[in-house]
């Protein structure tokens, strides 16, 4: 049984043009554990596909099933980690990481004692007390990643968690998530323009399609964990590489 | 601030607040000085050649020494001023802040009363003041209310506006988290208001003095108001002028106190 199901979801917004159909009778699986990856043009729907999960949209049809179980509508399921970091300017790194704890009225004192912990494999080491304004690009998206972990959910959804950053970082930042990746555990799914991202981190990929989003491709990304980067250049990386850009350069065009 | 920080640093940041070197303070303040110490020469000057009558328009120096005699006299009337624009303030802060959550809250609410509140600041205050020493009497209390009436405005209309300015991705997220109303206010739109309440703060302080010495010109045993007023009917403009330097420095001093509060509250500011 998947532990995340999005069975059959629409969603139409109203644009100045009218009407919009943004997502049409989408369905997806996600594995207890696995890695899923969707990609899709800029505007397909991906961040409202995941603001439906959230529970932060309603969907006009369909539903979102956590072990089986329907959440459709219902907050607080999963771990989020927005497109853009959120991060609170006001409190310092670890006071941000543990916003959920806060927020779920749990024990905050071993939320803060966790978050130090974490901090070297996150890159903050010495910066827990640092408010975000001084890090970097690449230290608030691991500072907001580090708040996504903390969130304590199986279920992670990652809006193009490496989106603004410059194309250097973001690859060391790729690498890093591919360390850490093996000892957290956790259920991904994670939207991303970038098809290297993608076959790199992801176990499983759906292409979308431009909107009205539906599933242009589903491929399975066979290729041995744990990985590292210099995988762009094996034979096999290059041919999964081809058949998505085969179905992205096809949907561009129409 | 946007520079990358490359050592970790161990303790909260905090920006220095920027201190001026006492090269940059004369590029700073050199010429607004200049430009007001030459204007005074000028004053000072044309009231000596045309041999203007002091109750027309006293001379600088005649100011200055008018203000060093009456000092005594002028500490009382300032306190009494004072008495009248702290509580007519702090009235105006509380009942601001606390009708700005309501009407941010409640939609129904806010399109009930945002246009009442308009209106009442469209109504001169000069009018309604004579009414409330009329139904208050001559006490503390009607001043007290023109000057809450007249800084509560600013206060309600940049509270709500800050309310509601909050981000919405952060929004989204402490959403996401499951948080509830509460919570939002507690952990996001409360302190993400906090900016623009004190933009609200500042304009109310600025004219709460002159709302308490408005407030008893019109009726008062004591008070800068009622200095300015006894001054005039006794010709003594250099008075008047004394007073006005008074009213205006209490203004700048409230003003500063205000904004140093800012800044450490509102501490996140301009960091990024
Ligand atoms: N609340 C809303 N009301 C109206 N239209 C919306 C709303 N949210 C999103 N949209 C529209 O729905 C479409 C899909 O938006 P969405 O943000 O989901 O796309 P996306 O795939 O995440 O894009 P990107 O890759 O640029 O982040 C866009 O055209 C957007 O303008
Ligand atoms: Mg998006």
């Amino acid at each position: 049984m998947p532990t995340l199901e999005l069975h059959s979801i629409s969603k139409t917004f109203t644009s100045p043009a009218g009407p919009m159909l943004v997502l049409d009778r989408l369905s997806m699986q996600v594995a207890a554990g696995e890695f899923v990856a969707v990609i899709g043009p800029s505007g397909s729907g991906k961040t409202t596909l995941f603001n439906i999960i959230a529970g932060l949209e309603r969907p006009d049809a369909g539903a979102v099933r956590i072990d089986g179980v329907d959440v459709t509508g219902r907050r607080g399921q999963v771990a989020y980690m927005p497109q853009r970091d959120a991060l609170l300017p006001w409190l310092s790194v670890i006071e941000n990481a543990v916003l959920a704890t806060v927020v779920h009225g749990g024990d905050v004192a071993a939320a803060r004692r966790e978050a130090h912990a974490l901090l070297a494999d996150f890159g903050l080491q010495g910066w827990g007390d640092a408010r975000p304004a001084l890090l970097s690009g690449g230290m608030r998206q691991r500072a907001a990643f580090l708040r996504t972990v903390l969130w304590h959910r199986p279920i992670m959804l990652l809006d193009e968690p490496f989106g603004a950053l410059d194309a250097l970082t973001r690859a060391q930042l790729q690498q890093w998530l591919l360390a850490l990746w093996d000892r957290l555990d956790r259920t991904v799914l994670l939207v991303t323009h970038d098809i290297d991202e993608a076959i790199i981190l992801a176990d499983r990929i759906y292409v979308l399609t431009p909107r009205p989003a539906r599933i242009a491709l589903e491929l399975r990304v066979a290729l041995p964990r744990p990985r590292s980067y210099t995988l762009v250049t094996d034979p096999a990386f290059a041919r999964l590489k081809r058949q998505l850009q085969q179905v992205l350069m096809n949907d561009e065009r129409g | 601030m946007s520079e990358e920080v490359s050592a970790p640093i161990h303790t909260t940041p905090v920006t220095a607040p920027t201190r001026l070197s006492w090269r940059t303070g004369l590029v700073e303040y050199g010429p607004p000085a200049l430009l007001v110490i030459s204007l005074l020469l000028l004053w000072e000057g044309l009231v000596w050649y045309w041999a203007v009558p002091a109750w027309l328009l006293p001379s600088p120096s005649r100011i200055a020494t008018t203000l060093v005699t009456s000092l005594p006299v002028l500490a009382e009337h300032t306190i009494a001023t004072l008495t009248v624009t702290i509580p007519g303030f702090t009235l105006a802060l509380v009942a601001g802040f606390g009708l700005g959550v309501a009407l941010d809250a409640s939609p129904l609410l806010r399109r009930a009363i945002y246009p009442l509140l308009v209106t009442s600041q469209t109504v001169p205050i000069v009018a309604i003041a004579p009414l409330l020493v009329v139904g208050f009497g001559f006490g503390l209390l009607p001043k007290v209310l023109v000057v809450a009436l007249i800084t509560f405005f600013p206060i309600v209309v940049n509270t709500i506006d800050g309310l509601q300015g909050a981000d919405r991705d952060q929004r989204r997220l402490l959403e996401a988290m499951g948080a509830n109303y509460w919570q939002l206010l507690r952990l996001l739109r409360l302190r993400a208001a906090l900016p623009a309440i004190f933009t609200g703060i500042k304009v109310a302080i600025t004219y709460s003095v002159i709302g308490a010495v408005l407030a008893e010109w019109i009726g008062a045993s004591a008070g800068l108001g009622v200095y300015i007023a006894r001054s005039l009917r006794a010709f003594r403009t250099d008075q008047v002028f004394v007073a006005a330097l008074v009213t205006s420095l209490l203004t700048i001093v409230l003003f500063t106190l205000v904004s140093l509060l800012e800044r450490w509250i509102v501490f996140w500011k301009g960091e990024r």
